[in-house]
């Protein structure tokens, strides 16, 4: 079953990321990206992070790529024009890429070799209320400072979005 | 073996109440607006216009699917599903009821319990916005891109206060599981107060009642937030290009988000399943007697009928009623259905505030209902979380 | 490799370096967009895809070491990244009000 459902949204998630990078208009990237979140977020659930995996698709999936939808809806992008790259960079990108990956791979599997198994259910402390135990504890002023942060990106696209006052 | 079967039959029980129960609520709705407005209603298809639902259905079924030229067609067939499934699964995991023993199994009613079930409702209503927008941008039509625009702007703006209320009621249950949070509600202060958020705790959670129910009508894209959906203004809105099933697939996933945020709200504000006063009170028999009162007014109005039909069809209604009187009062029984009635009676109320309100307000302005959501809701949601925080902090 | 696949055990459930491989190749695909594509919100998408990447093996090592640190940092990954999204679509508006294009190509005013 673990293994099942690992491989299975996997495969979701390459080639829903695969769509990100190939596909020529914005919203089918958007919602590309948006099937790679959602399957990541089942990934998440199977690692024992039932906090996050909601939370990832409240915060990325509901919030961040509708944002992301109703900028290009109101910017009304079309499609990408092609052309405009060198003849070797498309020749060489895909084998370059698929040759990056491979060796990431395999730095990984050989670096990493007996790194432990995952199994659903085996580590329960994903639970919000762990997750908000180290954050209020361990973790606060990081977390104050991120609210810090917040409140400046507010400010900051209040004033890069607000009209002329002229 | 076991939990699949019993999931399986939980599935189908669930999955057929829900869809009659949908195209239900919008008879219910006509009839009611219809009454509102001093009219009749829908009144040809059956008894009372009982069948009109059915009727609908087999004219959406053999309409024509009319696809828009120049549509983006994954795009355009791929929205009513995406909405409409969104807006179902939200269903799996409300719990309607206690738990009961059936032939030796012990069976929830509930599909299933998450440990985070408030989040996962979030998570999924919050999804449910790709439906819409998609659809508007698909159909190639300024009106409905008008309208998937106004939509997914007024969902991210409604969700924060939304969110904000749930969050006020989870800090006195202190739990994500929408169960638990129904178990921490049962009880009575003084013997008759009921222990419902909206009336206990160290805040009586009133304030954070009433921003969700403003934030749910603006998430389920109701009057008077229903501006995707504007008739005179945008057509139609989003599903203007739609036609067939796949505008019935719209109908079903806004009367489905209703049935959902109608349910979170009973569940996480008023009590859930527990009823209005003590059993020693004699709850139990409320539901039997508003049953059988029904079934009276029925038989009396069949025995001095106002229209011809109704000599016929009344005493058929009232001997409906009766029946479910008697299945209620059944010794055996109460301690399932009962529940299961206060939890129904409760839904049903808020999804006739909802058709109420739709008869009754018009439409908001789109810059007003931006600055509603922004400078009064979200502040409002946001004082009553830190009063409700600071009162639960001081309490414990 | 070939070891590797055959020492598994399909009752002991999946390998972490799955999860850090799967998550290696998100990254890539990310980066490979990020280069590739010249719509700039099709980049900061790519630049989204890259942090949902790293935020997956964030929670892979928190399963591997039975600790919740992992899933802060995610935490912080995420909001971090709405804050982002929230500049950089602003940014990104108004730079379509002043230039009428997304192009990235396009947009090179400090070169010349």
């Amino acid at each position: 079953m673990d293994f099942l459902f690992f491989f299975l949204f996997a495969f979701i998630a390459v080639a829903c990321a695969v769509s990100v990078v190939v596909q020529k208009h914005p919203i089918a990237s958007a919602l590309s990206l948006v099937g790679v979140m959602a399957s990541i977020a089942v990934l998440y659930l199977q690692l024992g992070a039932e906090f996050l995996a909601m939370a990832q698709i409240i915060v990325y999936a509901g919030a961040v790529m509708v944002l992301f939808i109703f900028v290009i809806m109101l910017l009304n992008a079309g499609a990408e024009s092609r052309s405009g790259r060198s003849y070797a960079a498309q020749l060489m990108g895909p084998p370059l890429l698929v040759a990056l990956m491979a060796s990431l791979g395999f730095a990984i599997m050989r670096g990493f070799p007996g790194g432990g198994t995952v199994k659903f259910d085996s580590f329960q402390g994903g639970t919000a209320q762990n997750i908000g135990y180290a954050l209020f504890t361990d973790y606060l002023l990081p977390f104050e400072v991120t609210s810090v942060l917040i409140l400046v990106a507010i400010l900051g696209a209040i004033v890069l979005a607000r009209k002329e006052m002229d | 073996m076991e939990f699949i079967i019993i999931t399986l039959i939980k599935l189908a029980v669930i999955a057929f109440v829900l869809l009659t129960a949908l195209a239900y609520i919008q008879w219910v709705e006509r009839k009611v607006i219809a009454h509102v407005q001093v009219r009749m209603g829908p009144s040809r298809v059956g008894p009372h216009g009982l069948l009109q639902p059915l009727a609908d259905v087999v004219k959406l079924i053999t309409k024509e699917g009319v696809m828009p030229p120049h549509a983006n067609k994954f795009f355009y067939l791929a929205a009513p599903i995406l909405a409409v499934f969104m807006a179902l699964i939200s269903i799996s995991v409300i719990p309607f009821g206690t738990e009961f023993t059936v032939l030796g199994h012990r069976v929830m009613m509930q599909l299933t319990d998450l440990n985070v079930g408030v989040l996962f409702i979030l998570a999924v209503s919050s999804m449910g916005v790709y439906g819409i927008a998609l659809a508007g941008w698909a159909s190639n039509n300024k009106y409905s891109l008008l309208g998937g625009l106004r939509s997914s702007a007024q969902m991210i703006s409604y969700e924060l206060p939304m969110s904000l209320a749930l969050a006020a009621p989870l800090l006195i249950a202190g739990t994500l599981s929408l169960r638990g949070i129904v178990d921490s509600q049962a009880g009575y202060n003084l013997g008759f107060i009921p222990k419902w958020a909206i009336f206990t705790g160290p805040f009586p959670q009133i304030f954070s009642f009433i921003i969700f129910m403003i934030a749910a009508f603006a998430e389920t894209n109701r009057i008077p937030f229903d501006l995707p959906e504007a008739e005179n203004e945008l057509v139609a809105g989003f599903h203007v290009e739609y036609s067939s099933m796949s505008f019935a697939a719209f109908f079903m996933a806004e009367y489905s988000n209703m049935v959902t945020v109608c349910s979170v709200a009973t569940l996480l504000f008023l009590g859930g399943w527990h009823p209005l006063w003590p059993e020693s009170m004699g709850s139990n028999f409320a539901a039997p007697l508003i049953l059988a009162g029904a079934g009276a007014i029925c038989l009396y109005h069949g025995l001095n009928p106002a229209r011809p039909f109704d000599r016929f069809t009344l005493p058929a209604f009232a001997v409906i009623f009766f029946g479910l009187a008697g299945l209620m009062a059944f010794p055996p029984l109460v301690p399932v259905l009962t529940p299961l009635f206060w939890f129904l009676a409760k839904l049903s109320f808020l999804l006739f505030v909802f058709i109420w309100i739709r008869a009754t307000l018009p439409r908001f302005r789109y810059d007003q209902l931006m600055s509603f959501a922004w400078k009064f809701l979200f502040p409002a949601a946001l004082l009553n979380l830190l009063v409700t925080g600071f009162l639960v902090a001081l309490v414990s | 490799m070939a070891e590797a696949m055959q020492s598994i055990n399909l009752q002991a459930g999946v390998p972490i370096s799955w999860y850090l491989v799967l998550s290696a190749v998100l990254f890539s695909l990310g980066v490979a967009g990020f280069l590739f594509r010249k719509s700039i919100i099709t980049v900061f998408m790519c630049i989204e895809l890259m942090l949902n990447a790293v935020n997956l093996s964030f929670v892979a090592f928190a399963n591997q070491h039975k600790q919740v640190s992992g899933h802060i940092f995610t935490f912080f990954v995420m909001v971090v990244a709405a804050a982002e999204a929230a500049v950089g679509l602003a940014i990104i508006l108004t730079v379509f009000k002043n230039r009428e294009t997304l192009n990235i190509d396009e947009i090179n005013s400090l070169k010349n």
